[in-house]
């Protein structure tokens, strides 16, 4: 303890990046052994899931977009590595291109959406996007007459599985001594993604076009008139978020091996909705933490909701996956209420909720709002 | 007391050699908002280098002809030229790059963010990294990042906003949010500053200050466009004044004329809400 007291910042920041970076790394392998394969799997989706939210950040966190449609993009990023990467239409092409055209087809597709909805705020974007992530669920459905494409509620099957170069990600491999089955070599090239997409957010967060962002969010009046382009900065936001989702859609398509249009679903859109929401909306952080508790505590209760009570009261009163969504629902209803900025809320809204006891005290507040 | 870079500084009217002696002209502007005329054939021109008064009574027009100018609404008659180009309808952020920057009667700062960074955004439009410059971060990104935030420190220093600057716009004192939105349009290079009512709510000491401060500005080579109901800023300050009253222009010249106006005081007067 002491030595740790004496260390400078630099050196606590650079220890516990190290012991972060270790934990990351083994943490397939320590998740193998406690708990099992499954759950690796498990923290496969999570990692994904944190690409579709942290995609989704950028649209409403940053630009103050409210899309609930937003699971279209991840639909159309999967369908896009489905298509060209497997026997339907008996096209195999590589992974390196798949994924990068089906990321380029949702930006596109994010583009698509964003134009007729540029002059729409608030409650009315929200409408509108929820009416477009429908119909790409339903063409998705129903393109399988006249002409099969997308065969239908069927879904894609035997899809290609991620090969960098002669590199399967479907096989176990022997490396360094160790062994890695497919779910861990998942793992850490969606950990690499994940990554990825964070190191962009940061970036992005942090410069002229993402203070242009929030500028909208915060009032686009005002931004117009300070000489932004509302319709390009948000149509952007819009290209960017839906880029992030096909990209996160072509790795789960690879992942699953299978596609179908019931994973893309307005709950879909919602839960990732909620985990931007939950985590702290604009702070990536937050959005990450959110990503993991939404992945991680359904799946937790629905292993351990049937055995507690089992052994609590010797029979199932409540079956666990109507338990997971009452529980889901309370915890939406209790952040909302506590914690209205998100669990781990960004900076400005921290500092906003700090600096306004102080301003409350000197009386100088103004409301924003009027 | 001079803050202002080189390039912001246009060395008053003389050394410039504009087209016209005329920043923004105004010709005929009609409005109607359903069966309210809220403009009626409003024409005035606006020299380079003045500071420019705006009055009326409550509703006579006011801000809505500043929307019209700073293109947040269309007109439905007539047309304007600043700066030698002619407008009929014009996007926000076109005429804010042309050189109008303005501020709002109710305070529109972008709240939930630093006063810094409102001052940053200002900057947006006479800048140019964008998303590969954003992620890259190359040398010429980072040159103009730092120039950004120098530059938006000197105009919270300028306008005399001194407080962190990582304070929240919102949680700023009313007085320095009338002054960080005046930076903020500033941040954007104008050759026009419009400004709705900038003094409303201040004391009479902040009032003072404020005045100095447009004195400087406009001492530093931008055009101000003012409305304002103090009429003691106004006669101060203004070169020339337009009245308008119901939509109409009643009234204009230099304050002290129009103040002796017999159509101005019928309106003040008659109206009873001055
Ligand atoms: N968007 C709008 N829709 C309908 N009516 C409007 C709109 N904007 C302004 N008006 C009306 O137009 C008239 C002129 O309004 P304006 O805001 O320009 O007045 P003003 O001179 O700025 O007054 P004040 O001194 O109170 O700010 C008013 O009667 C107002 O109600
Ligand atoms: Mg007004």
């Amino acid at each position: 303890m002491n030595m740790l007291a004496q260390m400078s910042r630099k050196h606590r920041a650079w220890l516990a990046f190290a012991a972060l970076a270790m934990l990351l790394l083994s943490l397939p392998f320590i998740t193998d052994a406690l708990l099992g394969r499954g759950w690796v799997r498990i923290l496969d989706f999570a990692l994904l899931y944190i690409v579709l939210a942290l995609g989704l950040n950028i649209v409403v966190g940053y630009a103050g977009l409210l899309d609930l449609g937003y699971i279209a993009f991840f639909a159309v990023g999967a369908y896009c590595y489905a298509l060209l990467g497997s026997p339907q239409f008996g096209l195999h092409l590589p992974f390196w291109i798949v994924l990068p055209a089906g990321a380029l087809l949702a930006g596109f597709f994010g583009v698509l959406l964003g134009a007729p909805t540029l002059k729409l705020r608030g409650d009315y974007l929200a409408i509108v996007t929820l009416g477009f992530g429908e119909i790409i669920r339903i063409f998705l459905n129903n393109l399988n007459a006249p002409l099969n494409i997308t065969n239908g509620p069927q879904g894609i099957s035997m899809i290609d599985p991620i090969r960098i170069g002669e590199f399967s990600l479907a096989s176990t491999h022997e490396l360094f001594g160790l062994t890695f089955p497919s779910v861990h070599l998942h793992y850490y090239l969606f950990l690499c993604i994940t990554l990825l997409v964070i190191f962009v957010s940061l970036r992005l967060e942090d410069s002229r076009i993402g203070r242009a962002w929030m500028a909208i969010r915060e009032d686009e009046v005002a931004a117009a008139a300070m000489g932004i382009n509302t319709r390009n900065i948000k149509l952007l936001a819009f290209a960017m978020g839906a880029t992030f989702g096909g990209a996160a859609g072509g790795l789960f398509a690879g992942f699953q091996g299978f596609v179908s249009p019931e994973s893309f679903g307005l709950t879909e859109s919602i839960m990732v909705l909620c985990m931007v929401v939950l985590g702290g909306m604009g702070n990536i952080g937050g959005v990450v933490f959110g990503g993991v508790l939404l992945v991680l505590l359904p799946e937790a209760l629905r292993h351990g909701a049937g055995p507690v009570q089992q052994a609590l009261f010797g029979k199932m009163f409540i079956d666990p996956e109507s338990l997971r969504m009452l529980l889901f629902g309370l915890a939406l209803i209790a952040v909302m209420l506590w914690r209205p900025a998100g669990l781990w809320p960004s900076r400005q809204r921290r500092r906003e909720l700090s600096a306004d006891d102080d301003a409350a005290q000197r009386g100088t507040v103004y409301d924003a709002a009027k | 007391m001079n803050f202002l870079p080189m390039t912001m500084r246009r060395n008053g009217v003389q050394c410039m050699t504009p087209p016209s002696e005329t920043l923004l002209e105004v010709s005929g502007i009609g409005k109607h908002f359903g069966g309210l005329a809220a403009l009626n054939d409003v024409s005035l021109h606006i020299l380079r280098g003045e500071i420019y008064g705006l009055i009326g009574p409550n509703g006579a027009g006011k801000t809505t002809l500043f929307n019209i100018v700073t293109g947040l609404y269309q007109l439905d008659s007539g047309n304007f030229t600043f700066d030698g180009t002619g407008y009929v309808s014009c996007k926000p952020h076109l005429l804010a790059q042309a050189g109008i920057a303005r501020t709002f009667q109710n305070i529109r700062l972008f709240a939930n963010m630093s006063a810094l960074e409102n001052v940053m955004v200002g900057r947006h439009v006479r800048t140019r990294c964008g998303i590969w410059g954003a992620l890259a971060r190359h040398a010429a990104a980072r040159a103009e990042e730092r120039a950004i935030i120098g530059r938006a420190r000197e105009l919270l220093r300028y306008v005399g906003v001194n407080r962190p600057p990582q304070t929240l716009a919102k949680n700023l004192s009313y007085g320095e949010q009338r002054r960080l939105e005046i930076a903020r349009a500033l941040a954007t290079d104008p050759k026009l500053l419009a400004l709705d009512e900038p003094a409303a709510g201040m004391n009479a000491t902040e009032t003072e200050s404020l005045k100095t401060l447009l004195q400087t500005i406009r001492a530093d080579g931008i055009t101000v466009l003012l409305i304002e109901h103090d009429v003691k800023l106004i006669m101060g300050l203004c070169d020339r004044v337009t009245v308008l009253d119901y939509g109409k222009k009643i009234a204009e010249g230099v304050p002290h004329e129009v103040r002796n106006n017999p159509a101005v005081i019928e309106a003040y007067l008659g109206g009873g809400s001055a």
